[in-house]
């Protein structure tokens, strides 16, 4: 990098400029796409939607300073409170439990089977399934009364369930919906894998480590910061879901209202456009103080092999 | 000592283990891991069978108890139907449209940014890159309605406008950084010689770097037209008249229509996947070596 400073000039086309300045100008014509996007896209939004969330604003007339009303009537909201709850549900259940499946599979994926490329396609697939085709057909296979699921339930003796159709099982049901779909997961804890040197399992072979101890012991450190990365984006992820819930209507009894589908039905459905950006603004302090706190936890979990070399 | 643990694993394993690794590669891995790798195969193809199965099926078939497992007759009409009955071809169209050139947008517009972060010195440019970086972290719900509004006042609302025209302002911050990675990982001798030949930034972007980074390119590329092929959100918002839908929504509102035949949604399911499948089946290595790109380093 240093050596560029020292070379001479790219050709010369009219001002005359220094090498580092002409550097100077190219650099932010490189990046002007990006820079007005930034502006237009999400800065300028950024502020309008701050501003927003201040007022009552339905499109038809123009917005009206309401302070800080918008946040008190969500805060009494039951809905509000609700589509919380069936959000964290799925922070809670969801996203841990898709980590520790796509974890496993990524492990039984990592050995040397015969032909572990069409497994690991196989596992795969469900992942490119467009999100509403996925649905669709999980609501036929859950469906309570010709579904497929309960067809085999009932085969074996046991009692069928309503799954989506019952305010209790929606949610479970979804959850089980989601493993089927951890191939994406899968792919980034395996690109985890490779990265741990195979010596060091080597090592602790010959030192007579059972495959029990060389998982917690070796793998899982030195896969830490790949589950912290995954943890990140799995947070923001289940805070994202949106068409599952909105497929289903919100229901039954509200129990699939996540709190994107409320977001997005006071904004579009009912116009509330002010109300829309107030919750907006909470989703974006909830995720960033989450994602904060599992920042901070990383020192007492999250091994970086570089720290130790320095 | 190792010769001890090998011989353990292989008694351990019995006469099956010679059956399934018959080659001494493949010795080490026990029987029972092939078993659960072919058991949680079918675990996850048999979903999509049955969107497949019953795409192909009769309506009486479709809901017929016991189930019927393979469609008999096979009813290649229910695609044909989809084609004829429902504006299916105009959503496929509609969706190749935008995702075709939302792509293009996203990998041309990522790289020359990219270019400009990784390779270019500049006051400010860390402070950028910063900002960059954070707006990864920005829901997007945060932007949605001042971001509605604008398009709405640019007259844009019902059409395709929303969904391809910001894919050219940068493509995004996460391409951005990803082809960053990339584009830092080639040697910097590549720019001195060209410097030297006379070349400028821009001839040093297009004929030295994109060649080389052809592999960083697609993983982009295909990672975003999956994306985009399967968003459902934006295309709900700025997408009202049925002609105008993609397949994703118009699927959506077809199966809120009264007249919603499930065989029938089943074949505009499969319309909407096929398409997906085939992508990864020529692109497979650029899905894997996109995620590694994202150098989950830590």
């Amino acid at each position: 990098m240093a050596a560029i400073n020292q070379l001479p000039p790219p050709r010369r086309r009219g001002l005359n400029l220094k090498p580092s300045q002409r550097e100077t100008v190219a650099f932010y014509i490189f990046i002007l796409p990006w820079l007005l996007g930034f502006v237009i896209f999400t800065l300028g939004p950024m502020l309008a939607s701050a501003y927003l969330s201040l007022t009552e604003f339905s499109i038809m007339s123009p917005p009206k300073w309401v302070g800080l009303l918008n946040f008190q009537q969500m805060f009494q909201t039951k809905l509000f409170w609700q589509s919380m709850y069936n959000t964290l549900y799925m922070v809670a259940l969801d996203l841990p439990l898709g980590l520790v499946a796509a974890l496993g599979a990524a492990l039984l994926l990592n050995q040397k089977l015969r032909g572990v490329n069409v497994f690991r396609s196989i596992f795969y697939l469900p992942v490119l399934i467009p999100a509403i085709a996925n649905i669709l057909l999980w609501v036929w296979i859950f469906d309570k009364d010709a579904g497929i699921l309960n067809t085999i339930i009932k085969s074996v003796g046991l009692p069928p369930q309503p799954w989506l159709t019952s305010e209790i099982w929606s949610k479970p049901s979804l959850i089980f919906m989601n493993l089927w779909a951890v191939g994406g997961a899968m792919l980034i804890f395996l690109a985890g894998l490779k990265g741990i040197p195979q010596e060091l399992h080597e090592a602790a072979k010959i030192d007579g480590a059972s495959a029990w101890q060389a998982f917690w012991k070796i793998t899982l450190p030195l896969l830490s910061p790949t589950i912290l990365f995954m943890l990140v984006i799995g947070v923001i992820g289940e805070f994202q879901i949106f068409t599952q819930g909105y497929i289903l209507g919100g229901g039954p009894n509200f129990s699939t209202t996540f709190y994107v589908l409320l977001l997005f039905n006071n904004a579009f459905r009912y116009l509330k456009m002010g109300y829309a950006s107030a919750m907006a603004w909470v989703l974006f302090a909830i995720t960033l103080v989450i994602t904060l706190a599992v920042f901070r936890s990383t020192p007492y979990w999250v091994y970086y092999e570089s720290e130790r070399r320095r | 000592m190792t010769v001890k643990t090998q011989t353990q694993t292989q008694t351990q394993s019995g006469s099956l283990a010679r059956i399934f690794n018959s080659r001494k590669n493949y010795l080490k891995v026990p029987w029972w891991q092939y078993l659960l790798a072919l058991f949680l195969s079918v675990l996850f193809l048999f979903p999509l069978y049955w969107m497949g199965s019953t795409s192909l099926k009769t309506m009486e078939q479709a809901y017929a108890f016991p189930p019927v497992w393979i469609p008999n007759p096979i009813m290649w009409e229910n695609y044909v139907r989809i084609f004829t009955e429902l504006p299916f071809a105009l959503f496929t169209l509609n969706s190749l449209i935008i995702t075709v050139l939302n792509t293009i947008g996203v990998t041309f517009s990522a790289a020359f940014v990219a270019f400009g972060f990784a390779r270019l010195r500049a006051k400010g440019r860390d402070v950028l890159f910063i900002i960059l970086i954070s707006t990864i972290m920005l829901p997007y719900q945060v932007i949605l309605v001042p971001t509605f509004l604008l398009f709405k006042y640019l007259g844009w609302i019902n059409t395709f406008g929303p969904l391809i025209v910001p894919a050219f302002f940068g493509g995004g911050a996460f391409n951005i950084f990803l082809l960053r990675q990339f584009f830092m990982g080639i040697p910097f001798e590549y720019d001195e010689a060209a410097i030297m030949d006379g070349a400028g930034w821009f001839r040093i972007f297009w004929s030295i770097i994109l060649p080389m980074a052809k592999p960083a390119l697609t993983a982009v590329a295909v990672l975003n037209i999956v994306y985009v092929w399967t968003d459902f959100f934006g295309p709900l918002i700025y997408l009202n008249d049925l002609n105008k839908m993609t397949l994703a929504v118009g699927l959506a509102f077809l199966r809120g229509q009264h007249s919603a035949v499930l065989t029938l949604l089943m074949a505009g399911s499969m319309l909407s996947t096929i398409p997906m499948l085939i992508v990864f089946f020529l692109a497979q290595r650029y899905f894997v070596s996109g995620i590694q790109l994202g150098g989950i380093k830590g």
